[in-house]
């Protein structure tokens, strides 16, 4: 009979190397990531070298797209993206900071909290085309009919809102980014705001502080930093955005002061004109917008990351 | 401020068993809880407790952990008010009307019943803006603000401390410092009560002497009511003391109340007793 520790022994082995095996795996699946991260990039980078060489950084001053005479600039792209994004912010902003002081602050509405936090996870769920098909149909009428004329009516004296609405363009694109990205401000938002420590809060309320005056000069002025976060991040979603602004933006290659006027972004034009870019230079050049588009959003993104960590980190050190 | 109405003494507890107290000629109570029950849901945390707290004097409430001691507390100030679904009955009257009611306002109140919490609380802000921010509230002019700074300050010790730095941030400012900075800033509103909540728990023994210190100091001008679970703090600093218990349901009483000497010496309940003597709690 062979002696139980043997037994024990040979039970083990197969267990030691079974650890093994799966440590592998798990390095090798965390490492796989960081490889087509890498590889990504190059790949990205390869096609779009016809293009770089060809205009440099002139590339981003340039707004000339004139696929006849094979030159392309992405400044008007760029006009494009930031001022769809710029808008998607402006409307989104305050009121996503509202909700979320809504959500986070207003003790009383604990029955209606969890149904409001679903929605809005519904929503950031809901697939971008879906809202670009409900922009399309719904709300670009809506836009032309009844929005851009009373904004031409009331406020109509400001270059933003001259020229005569289509429905589409820059605005109706920026209103449908800031639906798309009002879910994550909120959501971020509402978590940093219920980070700010309860002591600060009650310190302030037992002055005599009212609510909005404790929110106003404890609450947010702490919070500061982790808002910005939510905003870069929001931003990070609105630059990349792609199907439902294509669908309300007009797709235009003009740079206008006009909000009304048709535009294109970054990534509207490279999904509209993927399948007919002929030549090293035209698809050169679509990779180019490309790796620009990755380059912005990668720093946005990050930069979003580092405020968001710095102050939930502060947050739980002097909570 | 008359009283005459409700020269309830201070040992109304037990007043079956008590003999009737002998009124004082010169008592002021500045603050009276009468019976008052409250429920956080179905929880009862506080039943039928009742206080008469004097003006201008020190009284300790004192207790094991869970007795309801800070819950009581924060009902002077309607700080339970954050805290959904907690309901209050009874009566705490302030100068004659009773905090508890619907129609108190609630800001007023709070300016007047002013509170110093367990852990120093300060602002994110700088020294002048922690003491500065009731007053800023309040649209004081910015002499008015100055100058009631500079009062606070010196009230809490603080000002020959950091007069040279008050644009710096207060979150520098050493443990025992932030406390009393926390103490000027709700000195700075004026209010007639101070509430504290075990102020000195989270300090080291110098900085809470300077703490009762100031206490001492500061009963010639302030009602206060401090949640105390250091008994030699309470026996030290306070002129009368409430002992408080849980009851069978958890629900926190006020076993005992009196002079503080009467309390640690001549304790009454055989409870109160076995909780100063170190039998229990």
């Amino acid at each position: 009979m062979v002696p139980t520790p043997l037994v024990a022994a040979s039970h083990q082995r197969p267990l030691v190397s079974g650890d093994r095996v799966f440590s592998v795996i798990a390095y090798g699946a965390a490492a796989l990531i960081m490889l087509i991260a890498v590889i990504f990039i190059i790949a990205l980078f390869i096609p779009a070298l016809p293009a770089i060489t060809k205009f440099g950084l002139g590339f981003f001053t340039s707004r000339t797209w004139d696929p006849v005479r094979n030159q392309f600039g992405a400044l008007t792209a760029i006009y494009g993206t930031l001022v769809t994004s710029a808008i998607a912010l402006l409307i989104a902003f305050p009121i996503g900071l509202g909700a979320a002081l809504f959500l986070a602050e207003d003790a009383r509405l604990s029955l209606v909290r969890g149904p409001l936090s679903f929605l809005i996870e519904l929503l950031a769920g809901i697939p971008s085309v879906v809202i670009g098909l409900w922009a399309f149909f719904i709300l670009t009428p809506l836009m032309r009919d009844k929005v851009d004329p009373f904004l031409q009516h009331t406020v109509g004296f400001l270059a933003l809102f001259k020229g005569t609405p289509t429905g589409y363009g820059f605005l109706t694109a920026g209103l449908v980014l800031a639906i798309m990205v009002l879910p994550i401000m909120i959501a971020l938002s509402r978590d940093v705001i219920r980070a700010v420590p309860r002591e600060l809060r009650e310190a302030s309320l037992a002055l005599g502080a009212t609510n909005a005056e404790t929110i106003w000069s404890v609450i947010l002025p702490y919070a500061r930093v982790g808002i910005t976060g939510a905003v870069l991040l929001s931003l990070g979603r609105a630059l990349g955005e792609t199907i439902a602004v294509t669908m309300v933006i007009g797709n235009t290659m003009q740079i206008s002061a006009s909000l009304f006027a048709s535009g294109y972004t970054l990534p509207s034009v490279i999904a509209n004109e993927f399948t007919e870019a002929t030549g090293n230079v035209y698809l050169g050049s679509l990779f180019y917008l490309g790796v620009v588009l990755v380059l912005i959003t990668i720093v946005v993104n990050v930069l979003a990351r580092l405020l968001i960590w710095r102050f939930s980190g502060s947050a739980r050190a002097s909570a | 401020m008359a009283v005459n109405g409700r020269m309830t003494a201070w040992t109304t507890m037990q007043t079956e068993v008590a003999p009737p107290p002998v009124p004082e000629p010169n008592i002021e109570i500045k603050l009276d809880a009468r019976k008052v029950n409250f429920f956080y849901g179905d929880f009862q945390a506080l039943h039928d407790a009742s206080l008469s707290v004097q003006a201008r004097k020190i009284t300790a409430l004192i207790g094991p952990s869970g007795c309801g001691k800070t819950t009581f507390l924060r009902m002077f100030n309607r700080m339970y008010d954050l805290v959904p679904g907690t309901r209050a009955t009874g009566e705490v009257l302030i100068d004659g009307h009773n905090v508890l009611s619907p129609e108190t306002d609630v800001i007023n109140l709070r300016r007047q019943v002013g509170m110093l919490f367990q852990r120093a609380n300060p602002f994110p802000k700088s020294i002048f803006d922690n003491v500065a921010y009731g007053p800023h509230m309040l649209g004081w002019s910015k002499q008015r603000i100055n100058e009631v700074v500079e009062e606070s300050l010196k009230d809490t010790g603080l000002w020959n401390e950091v007069k040279d730095r008050l644009r710096r941030s207060a979150l520098n400012l050493s443990g025992g410092q932030q406390q009393r900075l926390c103490l000027a800033r709700a000195l700075a509103v004026k209010p007639e009560v101070v509430l504290m909540d075990e102020p000195a728990s989270a300090l080291d023994p110098i900085a809470t002497l300077r703490i009762e210190e100031l206490m001492q100091e500061l009963k010639e001008r302030y009602t206060i009511v401090i949640v105390t679970h250091n008994m030699q703090q309470a026996a030290r600093a306070s002129d009368f003391t409430a002992f408080m218990l849980m009851n069978q349901k958890r629900a926190g009483e006020v076993i005992e109340f009196g002079p503080t000497d009467d309390i640690f010496n001549r304790p009454k309940d055989s409870r109160t007793e076995d909780y100063i003597t170190g039998r229990f709690g």
